[in-house]
């Protein structure tokens, strides 16, 4: 009889290496929540519908965190959770995030649904943008211009909304990122320019001219010109009477549910269709695309203009989803966040949304506990998307490969 | 023709080129002489624009000074996006690395009593050593973590922009009697001397010796990159990180010196601004710089030459709008669509050929960043 040995399982130093910073991350997070979240007495009040809510006594509920904490740190510094350890991360992290919430709103009540909404709503440009991204890099073009592309497309969509409707200022907001797609697509592909130069160049542009714009033409004409009535949620029949979910993912703008379909549709697109297949191969290895006859320059010309074309209605968000208006400046980075979505969601469509989601979360997170008197200083909460967004790349999300083409011009041979 | 001419006629092609496009966009946005089909004035305000936009960077000392000061940070900060670059690494993080720097020179300017001989230069190396600090962070992550460093320069960014703002209401810093973010002021034996101090007591020539620091600087990153090894190696490293790898060479380790050398040339740029220009600092003291710096680095193809040119430019371009928004209405935001023009045609130069029909060969220019890295 052979005997059956079981084949010892083989852990490389990468995979070893995360696995201690996992548990470093656990004491780190046991730390945090018995040096701070046990330090505010009273129950906290998490309003989850308009009448239902549940309380967190957040000093009894961060020391008995703290100590699972430790006892987590201790498990996976031993001997690791193995398959289960992402699972046990996520989880750990959820509650220390309630923790959190307990501690700042103790004593108070806030209506944690409505942050939640709140989430998803602001996620919209970030997640629109991050897709402008992944197509464009998908495709072998290094897109930079996000910023730029979003903030021009608020500002043209703006004034058409306030001057015809809401439909077309979208329209219009599309089509101006269409065109500074286009910009981005014949530098970089005919005419060969460094396309972070172009990205750059394109995103200087479109915050000088909007600028130049808003001065020049919106402050003085401000009536006519730069105001408009946003669009209002509509609450999906069926899927937004789901108890607490309902209301955060199906009680919201047209905005919101095109962003999870063009999330769903590019994850289709990408990865089960023709088109998806050589869109990645021109990104990977365009010569051998090239080669199996792809006309990789033509393909790279449509997938930027998709591209355009989806960030810009990410940029309609701003007047046309949420403020009703243009104002200076008024996508303030966030452009950049989506690059860093792209990066943090290593390309994947949804990646990109989780990536967009974080940090939306932290945003609305910071609305939501300004209002209490937690001691801790504005500054610091206006910062914790950037830290939280930095924790997460750093320490779970590490090196990511971008597709190997992206940033180098293709010629035919 | 020789190359350096041929370069040089396409970058003056270029300018003119974004000036062109500029006058199109200042003279369509002219709504109310346009609507009342006034196209003279809307011209007169483009010549009086343009003018101004002359006369307020080189028409007088007051105008070239206010330019040698506008240059002065976008040169430091130029550098710090330059030698990364140069280092294979994009370093969005200027902004956060100048607040760092700003910092800890204001400190070192404001907490000590020393004699100006020590002082100044103490309180530069400070604000060199914050900024140092500060930009190695994100080669420390990527060397440990292989986080990319655009996301963690833009995150830092963010977070050293709101630790300044409360910083700057802390007991230490804060200035006694206000309750917003500004600081104290430094001790006068912090302050660099004003660079035409020689004429006299000028209060409208602002430019200080910071410029001469920038010089300095522009140097130390000529000499770094050519007569180093860690120059070379750093080079090496950002053309092709297995090659050096295999040649001996260290790629974690030199990632984070580069960072570090990156953060410390922005440092000088918070600390100059501070002890230079304003003698205190406030929550908008690296303002637009750190980004700016980034088109000053694009533009000018990371070396040193360029990077000092493409700064003095747009120090130019500064101080020349300013004039123009003092003079016409046309706001100082158009500075940053000819920025936008000039970086994109300078960039392009297939482009400016198709454009004036110029003739003969151009030289293409490598790749400025090899795109993500793996």
């Amino acid at each position: 009889m052979t005997a059956i040995s079981t084949p010892a399982i083989v852990v490389s130093a990468e995979q070893r290496k995360r696995a201690r910073s996992i548990g470093i991350t656990y004491l780190v997070l046991a730390a945090v929540c018995l040096g701070i979240f046990t330090r505010r007495p009273g129950d906290a009040g998490f309003r989850i519908s308009e009448t239902g809510q549940f309380t967190l006594p957040a000093q009894g509920f961060a020391w008995v965190l703290g100590i699972v904490l430790v006892a987590l740190a201790a498990a996976q510094l031993l001997r690791g959770f193995g398959k289960l350890s992402n699972v046990v991360l996520a989880l750990a992290a959820a509650t220390v995030f309630m923790s959190f919430l307990a501690w700042a709103a103790a004593g108070e009540s806030f209506s944690f649904v409505g942050m939640l909404q709140d989430t998803v709503t602001r996620s919209v440009p970030i997640t629109l943008g991050a897709l402008g991204g992944i197509l464009s890099e998908r495709s072998g073009v290094i897109n930079i211009s996000i910023e730029g592309m979003l903030l021009a497309a608020a500002c043209t969509s703006a004034i058409a909304a306030s001057l015809t409707n809401l439909w077309l200022g979208t329209l219009v907001g599309a089509l101006t990122g269409v065109g500074l797609a286009a910009v981005l697509a014949v530098m970089s592909i005919r005419y060969k320019v460094d396309q972070v130069i172009v990205g750059f160049a394109i995103n200087f542009f479109a915050l000088g001219v909007t600028s130049f714009i808003s001065f020049r033409v919106l402050v003085p004409n401000r009536d006519t010109m730069n105001n408009l009535m946003p669009v209002k949620p509509i609450s999906l029949p069926l899927l937004s009477d789901i108890p607490f979910f309902g209301q955060i993912l199906f009680v919201q703008t047209i905005f919101v549910y095109f962003s999870f379909v063009a999330v769903a549709l590019a994850t289709w697109g990408l990865y089960r269709t023709k088109w998806g297949l050589r869109t990645r191969a021109i990104g990977e290895y365009p010569k051998a695309a090239g080669t199996l006859g792809v006309d990789v320059n033509k393909l790279r010309y449509r997938n930027l203009l998709l591209a355009g074309a989806v960030t810009g209605i990410g940029g309609a968000w701003w007047p046309i989803g949420i403020v009703g208006r243009f104002d200076q400046n008024i996508t303030g980075g966030r452009g950049f966040i989506a690059l860093a979505a792209v990066i943090f969601g290593r390309w994947h469509p949804v990646g990109a949304l989780s990536g967009a989601m974080v940090f939306a979360l932290a945003e609305a997170v910071r609305l939501k506990i300004g209002n209490f008197k937690t001691g801790i200083p504005s500054e610091f909460l206006i910062m914790a998307p950037f830290v939280v967004t930095l924790i997460v790349v750093a320490g779970f999300i590490g090196a990511s490969r971008a597709p190997k083409a992206a940033g180098q011009p293709y010629e035919d041979q | 023709m020789s190359d350096t001419l041929k370069s040089l006629r396409f970058t003056l092609l270029a300018i003119v080129a974004a000036l062109f496009v500029s006058a199109f966009i200042i003279v369509i946005t002219d709504i109310e002489a346009l609507g009342d089909g006034n196209f003279g004035k809307a011209f007169s305000t483009l010549g009086s624009a343009y003018w101004g936009l002359f006369k307020g960077s080189f028409g007088s000392l007051r105008a070239i000074s206010n330019t040698i000061t506008g240059a002065t940070p976008l040169l430091l900060a130029g550098l710090a996006v330059s030698s990364a670059f140069k280092a294979g690494l994009f370093n969005i993080g200027a902004t956060g690395q100048m607040l760092a720097g700003a910092m800890t020179g204001l400190w070192v300017g404001f907490a000590f009593q020393l004699p100006a001989v020590l002082h100044v230069p103490l309180a530069l190396l400070a604000a060199a050593v914050g900024g140092a600090l500060f930009g190695a962070i994100p080669g420390v992550l990527k060397a440990r973590t292989g986080a990319h460093e655009v996301i963690t320069t833009i995150m830092l960014n963010g977070i050293a922009s709101f630790t300044v703002l409360w910083v700057l209401k802390t007991e230490p810093f804060k200035r006694p009697g206000r309750d917003d973010a500004i600081s104290k002021f430094t001790e006068e034996s912090a302050r660099l001397p004003k660079l035409f101090g020689f004429l006299g007591d000028r209060i409208d020539l602002l430019a200080h010796t910071g410029f001469l620091v920038a010089l300095l600087a522009t140097f130390a990153f000529w000499w770094l990159l050519r007569k180093t090894t860690l120059g070379f190696e750093m080079q090496a490293t950002g053309l092709n990180q297995e090659a050096a790898r295999y040649a001996g060479m260290r790629p974690k380790s030199l990632m984070v010196t580069s960072m570090a050398i990156a953060g410390a040339f922005a440092g000088l740029a918070g600390g100059t601004e501070v002890l230079g220009l304003y003698g205190y600092a406030s929550a908008t003291v690296a303002g637009d710089i750190g980004f700016d710096a980034i088109a000053v680095a694009l533009l000018g193809r990371s070396t040193p030459v360029g990077t000092l040119f493409a700064a003095l430019l747009f120090g130019a371009l500064q101080a020349g709008g300013r004039q123009m928004q003092v003079d016409t209405d046309v706001p100082i935001d158009l500075i940053i669509v000819l920025r936008a023009l000039i970086v994109m045609f300078i960039a392009a130069p297939l482009l400016v050929k198709a454009m004036f029909r110029v003739k003969g060969d151009v030289q293409s220019f490598g790749q400025t960043f090899r795109g993500w890295g793996g």
